[in-house]
């Protein structure tokens, strides 16, 4: 018999060495997530996958599962707490999402959808932060950057070529490019790495591609975040 | 014979926008008609009423680019029960706002004094025009406000549930299909 846990009061099994997320996303059950990829070792920097765990709150992309945890995720606490964290990456950015071409393919604004973010709540401190468009394939907009840290991760471990990188601490924390110049055109950074394509809002973006997908097919205008995992739990279960 | 309803009172009025919420407002089409039998409009540019009177609701399209949003908005504040900040510009400063990195003078010199094309009147400095803020705020910034209602603009629809929610003492909940920032 496989070990299990519970989630929300729903049976969850599980493989050692497993996190809870990595489970649960398995069982087809939604934790919201945003710089956790199944692809990538876990950064657990975000917090928007924090769970109670037997009482207590920890990040469920970081957490391994265990025999026997009580876990609660869909609570009004835990969720209000996540809307604060959401609004926070909100504002610390600049995120107009009329003008952006992620609108609608965003990990970020589908997460804030299925939170009901109906507002940024907090002071807006529209930092000035410039475009780095002197690649000749993509620019590199980091006014949306949640420093998710996914990019470091991506091309790091699969690229083999470290272009990005998070450089200083807390509030002053960034996204910068591995070059002298620090711009994206003097590194070796390629459209076909997996760099270029798992970035979970509109910052790293390919050129003379705009607004390719009409308003209302778009990935998260078809189903809300939290059901393209409900899917995939009806697909295998049925 | 039954008493005539009261109305409510519902005010209208557009700061740092485009008109676009107001536009997607009467993309509720007929159903204008069911609306002004439980309200009626004050303040608004369906009325060209030019002063807030007191009102039960009011909606607020448009960021604060100028002292004069900031006053109508206070105004709107003082007189309106309800306050709600329709779409992505109140809530967030929207497209107005992305001049918020580059400061204000460099705009204005811009735009008046050296951009090559343009006429280079000088810098506009008659009284009647506001004066411009250094940046453009959401309007949470500055009052208390008691529902948002997101969208670029929001569509009809959402406007339409929005108020009938409202209307119905109900608290306002946008679904998936309606909830949108763009
Ligand atoms: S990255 Fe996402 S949240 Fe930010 S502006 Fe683009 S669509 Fe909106
Ligand atoms: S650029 Fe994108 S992938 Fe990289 S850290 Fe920022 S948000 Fe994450
Ligand atoms: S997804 Fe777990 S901390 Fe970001």
């Amino acid at each position: 018999m496989s070990k299990t846990f519970t989630l929300d009061g729903k049976t969850i099994p599980f493989k050692d060495g497993q996190t809870i997320i990595q489970a649960a996303l398995e069982a087809g059950y939604y934790i919201p997530h945003l710089c956790y990829h199944p692809e990538f070792k876990p950064h657990g920097s975000c917090k928007l996958c924090t769970v109670k765990v037997n009482g207590r709150q920890t990040a469920s992309c970081t957490m391994l599962a265990a025999e026997g945890q009580v876990v609660e995720s869909e609570t009004p606490e835990l969720n209000e707490e996540r809307r604060a964290l959401t609004q926070m990456l909100f504002v610390e950015g600049n995120h107009f999402c009329p003008s952006c071409e992620k609108s609608g393919d965003c990990q970020l604004q589908a997460t804030a959808y299925h939170l009901g973010m109906m507002s940024t709540h907090y002071d807006h401190f529209f930092p000035n932060r410039p475009l780095d468009a002197s690649h000749p394939d993509f620019l590199l907009d980091f006014n949306r950057c949640i420093l998710c840290s996914l990019c470091v991760r991506a091309s790091r471990d699969v690229d083999g070529k470290n272009v990005f990188a998070l450089a200083g601490r807390g509030i002053k924390t960034r996204l910068i490019v591995n070059a002298k110049s620090g711009r994206l055109a003097d590194t070796d950074f390629a459209a076909t790495d997996k760099a270029a394509s798992v970035c979970p809002v509109g910052v790293i973006l390919p050129k003379r591609r705009g607004f390719a997908v009409p308003i209302g097919q778009r990935t998260f205008d078809k189903q809300p975040i939290d059901a393209y995992v409900d899917n995939r739990m009806v697909r295998e279960e049925g | 014979m039954a008493e005539p309803r009261k109305k409510l009172k519902l005010a209208t009025a557009t700061l740092a926008g485009c008109f676009g919420c107001h536009m997607s407002f009467l993309d509720i089409d007929e159903h204008l008609f069911e609306l002004v039998e439980w309200v009626e409009f004050d303040r608004s540019p369906f009325t060209d009423i030019k002063q807030v009177g007191a009102c039960d609701i009011g909606l607020i399209e448009g960021g604060l680019c100028n002292a004069e949003n900031v006053h109508v908005l206070r105004d709107f504040r003082k007189h309106c029960k309800i306050l709600v900040a329709v779409g992505a510009c109140a809530i967030n400063g929207g497209l107005p706002a992305q001049r918020n990195p580059i400061p204000l003078r460099a705009i204005l010199d811009e735009v008046y004094l050296t951009e090559p094309g343009l006429a280079h009147g000088g810098i506009p400095n008659d009284p009647e025009l506001p004066l411009p803020l250094n940046k453009v705020h959401p309007i949470h910034e500055v009052v208390k406000v008691d529902y948002f209602l997101p969208g670029c603009p929001p569509s009809g629809e959402a406007i339409w549930k929005f108020l009938t929610d409202l209307l119905a003492g109900r608290e306002p909940t946008l679904d998936h299909t309606l909830i949108h920032y763009d």
